[in-house]
């Protein structure tokens, strides 16, 4: 059994891989936790796929990807923004346009601009192709976010929950806006390169959304869903080294396993093993 | 003192609140009413500086309301808030804390007082652990209320509070509402019910867009009054249709 877990550990593609999986696991759990509670979970997708154009000028520039995509990704969030309060269109169908008209933007960059991304990458990601710097650009990502959240913990709890209220109370909600987008769109832009942007959303939202079934407040829902984060794309990977399954997919279906299984079983609130209702007579 | 001149709020280019005045004093509680549509909710959300007015002067105790938002506290319509957040009844409440306790900092055992003592007031102290979500509609709207006491607020909006509660809600309500108004706070009640709640007001303010008429019971709400602000509506629907 040790032999089992030790062995993939011999190769430095998987001791990185790992090493990636698992500081996803917890950066994605933390930063979905917030998508979900706002009931923006697709947002995620949004962002991930806006984010093509951007990676499409910055190459044809020569400046680094991560900066194209960090700029092109929020001000897609703007953009969204920005059409929900100019007219009577209500947030899904501006997300729905947003979305296709960024990626389809960024395909024709890549073809106009003659630009050497690859498509494939960019939507299924290769987590056993990352090097060594990806793996510290991404544990730096997840410190420092893991830091902001842990210093605004409170402002973010009352903005998610009451923006409304957070904002007649004076906090800045508008700056608190733009840090929670620019922390989700970091997250995403740090775990392309494992996934893909097919796929982020579930790291995102799927640890996050099963301890949500598990737990009552945000900041268990936070640490548990790290948890399963970790288990889910740890896990997934030795699935995948194992039976020999692409690495992406193995994960994510990893995770959604955990998701069902939270779905049926949960004490408080499983289908099957919540406790039923008390009849009043 | 409260005092709004000439109040303008448009939205996407539509007329929502026009030329609204109004004074309030301390210790008194008004009542905004007038039917769905009429601007009530803006009105409140304008005077907190939460959407943008396009012209008139709101001012509290002779001063802009942006300044001195920390006094002031704001109740949501119950139907506004996410009951399945992950959250605590007694995190709830320490929103209130929030900008007092200030950024990076933990709030400290004085907050934590003031939050028991809010809970208690409104009876909700033994519910502090649950989920907001496990509670009735009437235990919900208690701890809101709680959340307003732990501001310590001198000026309280409260959207549609008598909405979907029970009795004994009710009546700690109103012990409550009396308690602020001795203390000389101002509250500002929004409500489409036309019941008795309304007796209880110093001063009622019928709006449809612009005022209808102000001042006590006995003089706003008057079968011409109300016709003016309701009936008034349903003809000029009438009349879109037959054009339509």
């Amino acid at each position: 059994m040790i032999n089992l877990l030790l062995e993939p550990l011999s190769f430095g593609f998987m001791r990185d891989a790992l090493a990636i999986a698992a500081s996803l696991g917890i950066l994605c759990s933390v930063v979905g936790s917030y998508l979900i509670v706002q009931r923006q979970g697709i947002l995620g997708d949004v962002i991930a796929h806006a984010v093509l154009p951007g990676i499409a000028i910055a190459l044809f520039l020569g400046v680094d990807i991560f900066l194209g995509a960090f700029v092109c990704g929020t001000f897609s969030t703007f953009a969204i923004a920005w059409i929900e309060s100019q007219s009577r269109v209500k947030v899904d169908a501006a997300m729905a346009l947003v979305f296709s008209g960024f990626l389809a933007l960024g395909i024709m960059l890549i073809s106009v601009l003659e630009s050497k991304v690859d498509l494939h990458h960019f939507l299924f990601g290769n987590i056993l192709g990352v090097t060594t710097e990806d793996v510290f650009k991404t544990l730096i990502i997840t410190f420092f976010t893991l830091f902001l959240v842990k210093l605004s913990y409170k402002e973010l709890l009352f903005y998610t929950f009451d923006p409304l209220g957070a904002q007649a109370s004076g906090l800045p909600t508008n700056i608190i806006k733009f840090g929670l987008t620019a922390a989700i769109t970091l997250t995403i832009i740090a775990s392309m390169q494992a996934v893909g942007v097919v796929l982020v959303i579930s790291l995102l939202i799927g640890p996050g959304v099963t301890a949500y079934l598990l737990v009552k407040e945000l900041h268990q829902m936070m640490l548990l869903g790290s948890v399963i984060g970790i288990i889910g794309s740890v896990g997934g990977l030795y699935i995948s080294y194992y039976q020999n399954v692409p690495s992406g997919a193995s994960i994510v279906l990893f995770i959604s396993g955990l998701f069902l299984l939270a779905l049926l079983f949960s004490p408080s609130q499983g289908i099957l093993t919540r406790p039923r209702a008390r009849k009043l007579r | 003192m409260l005092e709004v001149e000439h109040l303008d709020v448009d939205y996407r280019g539509v007329v929502a609140v026009e030329d609204v005045s109004f004074r309030v004093s301390p210790g008194q509680m008004v009542g905004v009413i007038g039917p769905n549509g009429a601007g009530k909710s803006t009105l409140v959300k304008a005077i907190l500086g939460l959407i943008p007015v396009s012209g008139g002067t709101i001012k509290f105790c002779n001063c802009t309301i942006r300044k001195q938002l920390r006094s002031i506290a704001y109740v949501p319509q119950r139907t506004q808030v996410d009951w399945d957040y992950p959250i605590t009844v007694q995190n709830v409440v320490m929103m209130a804390r929030t900008v007092s306790t200030g950024w990076f900092r933990r709030p400290n055992r004085k907050s934590k007082e003031i939050v028991k003592s809010a809970l208690q007031r409104v009876g909700m102290w033994e519910f502090r652990s649950r989920q907001i979500g496990e509670l009735s509609g009437g235990q919900q709207q208690r701890v809101f209320l709680a959340r307003a006491l732990a501001q310590q607020a001198d000026l309280f909006f409260f959207d549609e509070p008598f909405v979907g509660i029970d009795k004994a809600t009710e009546d700690i309500m109103f012990d409550i509402f009396n308690e602020l108004r001795r203390d000389d706070k101002i509250l500002i009640l929004i409500t489409h019910d036309l019941g008795e709640t309304l007796a209880q007001c110093d001063y009622l303010l019928l709006l449809n867009k612009y005022i209808i008429a102000d001042g006590s019971m006995k003089e706003v709400v008057t079968t011409e009054n109300l016709q003016r602000a309701y009936g008034n509506n349903i003809l000029f629907l009438n009349r879109q249709e037959k054009s339509a």
